[in-house]
């Protein structure tokens, strides 16, 4: 784990000290610690020299960055209408009872957090989701809970 | 005039020139203005929608002075339905990349970015390699330009492009008034020419092929051929190139389950063509061109369908401007209290009305074109709003 002071000066030296480099310092934060604490915001607003509302108003505005604590697998499961028509609701509801947590929540382990979300251009191969940057498609409700071994087999 | 039948087509993803990037270098040989009259003459429209000339967009950039000018690869392809992008990117981004760099190079531009949304992050590691063999070469060429990759953060909107450039800005992604275009005051203030992933790959080919040929594909007023994103009730889901100027009905027939009810073209901000229009509906003939397509077969209840498309719209819809923030929140209310009954059919009218001004007193395409799919959806399937 890095220290998030550390993160955004490496992000500051790459992209400079101006406001275009806060969505790279956001999601190098968030590449390392999964979201962004308040007081995290504070200090990328004193380095960036902007108001920390600005900071938390980008944040908050694009669903990839996070502001509260997630599990270490992100799962998003495509909403959008062709997944929808090929049993994405099926999907979530196994989803929901292999995890035992409910749409928006995180396991007790911190290892997972369960997200829909709007089309991620995977249409073709419906129904799909991304588990961290990672797209699975085809989906059915018998390939759940061996995808999600897998990512529990992962963490050890 | 249209078509009389579909013609499939295969220009965009067939194999790279021998050499890396010897389009690049042929075109380096030319005129400027050349390359620029080239693009004019092939009729190339923008691939992501919005379909405004190409070569005109290219000209305009050529004419802006500055020491700063930027080309940006929108690859944030955000519309349900829409993957053909993600394909191109996959399977031959250097042709992608090409056409940046010939951009470049035609309108005297400094610095390019690929700007991809956070759901294609998967695609980071090989489009860098080939970033890798793109620098390589231009250095080798002597053009200075080089093309680094931004990842978005998730938000539909920001594929309209001064939201795209907002959010690379560090901004909350929402909308400018337009004008300035970004080909005056763009990125960080500079001169900036935003092109879809598609239009670029077309320019490569354009190059390749000249603008004879390229012309030759499509109809008179819509040249070339086009990618589209299939999916739904179909066995034949997937990208398919097409030429332009088709009806419907020539596409129902190749693409269908034989059970086709509606298709909805240009992605949920595009139209929904009800069976009964397949015959008079030519597909980018006053509807719109991104190609993205999604059949319904007769299982489907279309209620369902404008609901996910509400859904959607309403939680995308920046929140900027008040048309579209409420609109969007509105005709979704509106459309669950036609179906529980608690308004009367009649209602749906108010809503059109609605999704009408919207389309007036909207800032940018996302309120602006609501009404396109809303408006076709509950005037040719009203039955399903209320039963």
């Amino acid at each position: 784990m890095l220290e998030v002071a550390n993160i955004i000066e490496a992000k500051i030296e790459q992209y400079g000290r101006e406001r275009q480099a806060l969505i790279p310092i956001l999601q190098g934060i968030i590449a390392d610690k999964n979201f962004i604490a308040k007081d995290d915001m504070v200090l990328i607003a004193k380095e960036l020299d902007i108001s920390a509302a600005d900071v938390y108003g980008t944040a908050s505005f694009f669903s990839f960055i996070e502001d509260e604590r997630k599990g270490k697998y992100v799962i998003r499961v495509c909403k959008s209408i062709t997944c929808d028509m090929k049993n994405r609701r099926g999907i979530l509801a196994s989803l929901e009872k292999e995890l035992r947590i409910k749409l928006g929540e995180t396991t007790h382990d911190n290892l997972f957090t369960l997200h829909d979300v709007n089309c991620i251009g995977l249409c073709d191969q419906g129904p799909a989701m991304l588990i961290n940057d990672e797209p699975y498609t085809h989906l059915t409700v018998e390939k759940i809970p061996i995808i999600l071994r897998e990512k529990r087999n992962q963490k050890n | 005039m249209s078509n009389t039948k579909l013609k499939k087509v295969d220009i965009i993803f067939s194999p790279y020139s021998v050499a890396p990037y010897e389009i690049l270098r042929w075109m380096m040989e030319k005129d400027k203005q050349d390359i620029i009259d080239n693009l004019i003459e092939s009729g190339l429209r923008g691939r992501g929608g919005a379909g405004f000339p190409t070569g005109l967009k290219w000209k305009f950039m050529a004419s802006e002075q500055g020491d700063e000018k930027y080309i940006i690869c929108n690859a944030d392809e955000g519309e349900p339905g829409t993957f053909k992008d993600r394909k191109l990117l996959v399977e031959v981004p250097r042709k992608v990349i090409s056409g940046m760099a010939i951009a470049a190079f035609a309108t005297n531009s400094t610095k390019g970015y690929i700007y991809l949304r956070a759901e294609y992050n998967s695609l980071i590691p090989s489009l860098k390699r080939e970033l890798d063999v793109y620098h390589e070469y231009a250095a080798k060429f002597g053009l200075d330009f080089t093309i680094e990759i931004f990842s978005g953060a998730g938000a539909y909107v920001c594929g309209e492009e001064t939201a795209l450039i907002e959010s690379m800005e560090g901004k909350r992604g929402e909308p400018r008034n337009k004008p300035p275009y970004p080909i005056q005051n763009g990125y960080k203030g500079k001169p900036t020419l935003v092109n879809n992933v598609e239009t670029l790959a077309s320019v490569s080919m354009v190059c390749r092929y000249g603008a004879e040929k390229y012309k030759s594909y499509g109809t008179d007023d819509q040249r070339g051929s086009k990618l589209f994103s299939l999916s739904g009730d179909s066995l034949k889901e997937g990208v398919h190139e097409l030429e332009l100027g088709m009806k419907i009905s020539d596409f129902v027939e190749e693409f269908g389950d034989g059970d086709t009810k509606a298709v909805q073209i240009g992605g949920v901000a595009g139209f929904c063509i009800p069976r009964k229009k397949f015959h008079e509906t030519v597909i980018g003939e006053g509807n719109t061109t991104g190609g993205a397509t999604m059949i319904f077969n007769s299982s489907r209840s279309m209620y369902n369908v404008l609901h996910n498309y509400l859904d959607f719209f309403a939680e995308e819809s920046c929140g900027q401007c008040t048309p579209c923030r409420v609109g969007t929140q509105q005709l979704l209310k509106g459309i669950e209290a036609v179906k529980s009954g608690d308004k009367p059919i009649a209602y749906l009218d108010d809503l059109v009305k609605l999704s009408r001004t919207m389309k007036i007193t909207s800032k940018c395409g996302l309120g602006q074109s609501v009404t396109n799919s809303f408006s076709s959806i509950v005037e040719n399937f009203k039955e399903e709003m209320h039963h």
